[in-house]
């Protein structure tokens, strides 16, 4: 048995008075109807947060969740209960109630369990003892006086500091018991400044699956508050940003979220299936320029968005969405994956043992190309620069995105003039791509704060890109 | 009838074993020296069932149940929570808050409300009507509504499906002021998405629509939903974008709370006392037409903001926010109020019913007001900034002329400053929007930049 179903088994299982053999009656339970697929999935969780504000620590939490979700599939039916009473009696009842999603029939056969083991893509510790509470204030309060010593003009510092330390286990009906440890850990840095009565903010932040070690290595503590500083002086120059259809170079790194939202939520598997998706059949087809070769990798060391297994115990890997321009897969958990004859691709994801799991991304990127990011600029005559993002979001089946800039150059002859003010920017996911005339050498990775939500489940993400040029988007500004 | 009285009876029982609980949580947490503690107890159960081209989707039921307990050492502060209800896992979790709050640090604005706004007076707001429907019953509703949409026109060639979903729940909060109260709840809904494809084009386009009550008798027809869903859908198909413009702006009821919204986020404590706002010490101030009267009706029986207190047991009560388009108060929590030398206005947990006056125009009226203009019925993206008040978001909806719809227009933003946009409301429509917390009609803008192709 590996290490990490023994830490789990111990976490979860033993301090509610189960076993492991407890989940071989309750997966006979769920198997007694034509079942095709099911799990049992406990799940144990502890997070903190630390806020400081005015100086001061002035918000401190704690939570602890566990509970359990039972899952029964027929064809494409789902049957799904989930609980936070970790008891046999529960549990069995549970499981009753799941299997009528099929019809009665032939009982499915119940396979002898077998352990299952993954390569860790990170330690297996808990964040929250990874550092004192004594340090954790000490790292926030040095955080906020050598922030406030950075600029005169600065008037609020907020720092917050959040851990999780994540144990899971699952269990299949082809009988493999799979379990996971998943720490993750963030903070951030928000700061308001204020010149001539003009307010302007900049935040700026990072996080790992680590301990809060990861904030003291490479001063990274401080290049959030510096960054979030130098965000908040660059809006306070900020003119209105233009309105209309232009030339956009994309910073590298977290403008990646263009990625997120114009093609992955579109390649996700359970949307293909349903043909809902402006993506859908187009597997081969041109979708993007043959500069353009994008992949979902969750198996990057710490990263935030990266599993070692999935929430189906699906061991991660790194799926290629687009090579060269052309459609090479989409993002399957194992339902989808099994009913479009394909295989999971590791990214069967929920938000906790009360959500249903359902294809996700990890960590979403494109591949370096070979222009210098100074040929990229120098190439535009008139345009916008934009390097930071707030966010974005995507109606998949009209394919249309948006992403607001937070951070804003004008071009002007192939050099950066002005900042603008933050706009929303919009286009068409399958047509954007195919406008990419440029991709930078200078593929970058964010630094660990994305959230990504859909039908109402948030999971963290990654994503990444090099700095690249789309021959026109529509940029909603208010100036002419 | 005999039916919704058992229910009730049922309701109290758990109501009463909840306040138990939550009083053993202010006892352990004073016996382990805590000054001052808050808790809040929750317990709930639902059903959602989604089907898809006429078949089951998937069956979901749901349990939660959750215990969140604030901490107060002298002014300092923890909170922990919980999904453990037994008695030694509330014992760790109020050690947890206890053990935290030694490490943050005296706060002098920090601390439970004040006794004398403590709510004394528990109306029946009459918000808890279980549904006992079957997940069978609960599946025919939705093929009944899905299939309503899908046979509405043959331009309809997809689904997302049809859901129906059923909660009810149980809430008590208690503090050391001697507060200790709960009530139950319901929330009933019924949504359906489809989607249309035209034959002249490819593209495809998808719309939804849903009705939700306390009482699953308010809904709307199961028909009716997917008709409109229906409707919805195909009127998008054929889109485009439009170039770029200044022009008129309508927001249909649908989307016009978030206006609405972003402006009660200006106001909020947290917000002006961290001067993160475009509308600090907009009190008295003049920031709508003076046709335009805001408020918050938080004892409306059936309503879904309805609440005889906030979340730190503070009354709530009837108020103007806006009156004849001047500012008359701010949306505090006790804490926020003490930091700006104020009261609370019981908002803790948000606001309760926010209304805008309806004014005389309906739907069609108000587009003949607008002659011509965007229509807008969807916006995607946040790209809304309280600090500045600058606005930028994606939008889909109608271009309009004359006072009537002429084409679907998609891949466009709007944008403007949220000031400018205020000031420039010509009219609010009677077409009011009652399924969610802000009731307001449709609003029309007289000009915005629109971006497009």
């Amino acid at each position: 048995m590996s290490d990490l179903i023994l830490q789990a088994e111990h976490l979860i299982l033993q301090p509610a008075g189960l076993g492991i053999n407890d989940i071989d009656q309750v997966m006979g339970g769920l198997l007694s109807n034509k079942i095709d697929q099911a799990d049992v999935y406990f799940q144990m969780s502890r997070s903190e947060s630390w806020v400081l504000e005015d100086g001061i620590i002035k918000e401190a939490s704690y939570n602890i969740e566990q509970g359990v979700g039972l899952r029964a599939i027929s064809g494409d039916k789902t049957g799904f209960a989930y609980s936070e009473e970790l008891t046999l009696p529960n549990l069995l009842n549970a499981a009753k109630s799941v299997k009528s999603i099929a019809s009665k029939g032939q009982s499915g056969i119940i396979k002898p369990v077998s352990y299952m083991q993954s390569p860790a893509l990170y330690a297996p510790l808990d964040p929250l003892d990874s550092m004192s509470r004594e340090d954790k204030v000490i790292l926030l309060k040095r955080i906020d006086q050598q922030t406030r010593g950075l600029d005169t003009r600065i008037d609020q510092v907020i720092v917050s500091l959040i851990g999780a330390y994540d144990v899971i286990l699952v269990a299949a009906q082809d009988g493999s018991l799979s379990a996971d440890i998943r720490p993750l850990v963030r903070m951030n840095v928000s700061v308001i400044v204020e010149e001539n009565g003009r307010r302007e903010q900049g935040s700026s932040g990072g996080g790992a699956r680590r301990g809060y070690e990861h904030f003291l290595e490479e001063d990274r503590a401080m290049g959030y508050a510096r960054e979030a500083v130098r965000l908040a002086l660059v809006n306070l120059e900020a003119v209105d940003a233009p309105a209309g259809n232009m030339t956009v170079v994309l910073g590298c790194g977290w403008p990646g979220i263009l990625l997120h939202e114009a093609i992955g939520h579109g390649l996700e598997g359970d949307f293909n299936r349903k043909g809902s998706s402006a993506f859908s059949g187009r597997l081969g087809e041109k979708v993007a320029s043959p500069l353009c070769t994008i992949v979902d990798d969750g198996t990057l060391e710490n990263r935030r968005g990266s599993l070692s297994i999935d929430d189906e115990g699906v061991r991660s890997q790194c799926t290629t969405l687009i090579e060269n321009g052309i459609l090479k897969g989409y993002m399957q958990d194992k339902m989808n994956a099994r009913l479009m004859g394909q295989t999971s691709t590791g990214n069967g994801r929920r938000e906790s043992y009360a959500h249903l799991p359902m294809p996700r991304m990890t960590n979403t990127y494109m591949l370096a190309g070979h222009s210098d990011p100074a040929d990229i600029l120098a190439s535009v005559d008139n345009g916008l620069y934009a390097v930071n993002f707030a966010g974005g979001q995507v109606d998949i089946t009209s394919g249309k995105f948006v992403f607001s800039a937070s951070e804003a150059y004008w071009i002007k002859n192939g050099k950066i003039t002005r900042p603008v003010k933050g706009a929303t920017i919009i286009g068409n996911g399958p047509d954007v791509l195919t406008k990419v005339s440029m991709v930078g050498n200078d593929l970058e990775l964010d630094s660990g704060v994305g959230i990504c939500g859909k039908e109402g489940q948030s999971v963290p993400v990654g994503v990444g890109q090099p700095t690249l040029k789309i021959d026109g988007m529509t940029v909603g500004g208010t100036h002419d | 009838m005999t039916n919704s009285v058992v229910m009730d009876q049922m309701g109290e029982q758990k109501t009463d074993r909840l306040k138990n609980i939550a009083a053993d949580i202010v006892l352990e947490a004073k016996k382990q020296g805590a000054d001052q503690v808050e808790t809040s107890v929750s317990v709930g159960q639902g059903l959602s069932v989604n089907v898809r081209l006429g078949e089951v989707e998937t069956v979901e039921h749901h349990r939660d149940q959750g215990v969140g307990v604030t901490v107060y050492k002298g002014k300092k502060k923890g909170f922990a929570s919980s999904t453990k209800l037994d008695s030694s896992a509330i014992k760790e979790m109020v050690s947890a808050a206890y053990v935290i709050a030694q490490y943050a640090e005296e706060d002098p604005f920090a601390g439970l409300p004040e006794k004398d706004s403590l709510a004394t007076i528990f109306p029946d707001l009459s918000l808890h009507h279980p549904w006992s429907v079957s997940a069978e019953q609960a599946i025919k509703m939705a093929v009944i509504c899905e299939n309503a949409a899908r046979c509405y026109d043959k331009k309809i060639t997809n689904s997302e499906g049809a859901s129906v979903q059923t909660f009810e729940g149980t809430h008590v909060f208690a503090n050391s002021l001697g507060f200790n109260h709960g009530y139950s709840s319901s929330r009933h809904s019924l949504s359906c998405s489809v989607i249309g494809s035209s034959d002249d084009s490819d593209s495809m386009q998808r719309d939804y629509w849903y009705t939700t009550a306390r009482k699953a008798s308010d809904m709307e027809a199961a028909e009716k939903v997917g008709e409109v869903a229906a409707d919805r859908t195909i009127k998008r198909l054929g889109a485009k974008s439009i170039s770029t413009r200044k022009c008129p702006v309508m927001f249909a009821a649908e989307v016009s709370s978030g206006l609405i919204g972003h402006f009660i986020c200006a106001i909020r404590g947290g917000n002006l006392y961290r001067k993160s706002s475009f509308l600090v010490d907009s009190l008295g101030q003049q920031i709508f037409p003076s046709f335009l009267n805001i408020y918050e009706q938080p004892l409306l029986p059936q309503a879904m903001g309805s609440a005889a207190y906030d979340s730190e047991g503070v009354a709530t009560k009837q108020r103007h926010i806006v009156e004849s388009g001047v500012v008359q108060g701010y949306v505090l929590d006790s804490y926020s109020a003490r930091k700006l030398g104020m009261k609370s206005t019981a908002n803790a947990s948000g606001v309760h019913n926010l209304t805008v006056a309806p004014g005389g125009l309906d739907f069609n009226q108000m587009l003949k007001q607008m002659d011509t203009g965007f229509l807008v019925t969807e916006l995607i993206g946040q790209g809304v900034n309280t600090l500045t008040g600058d606005y930028s978001r994606g939008a889909a909806g109608y271009w309009v002329e004359g006072g009537v719809i002429q084409f679907a227009v998609e891949e466009v933003t709007i944008a403007g400053n949220l000031k400018d946009i205020y000031q420039f409301i010509v009219a609010v429509g009677n077409d009011v929007d009652l399924r969610g917390n802000t009731r307001t009609g449709s609003i029309l803008i007289e000009e915005m930049t629109l971006a497009g192709s």
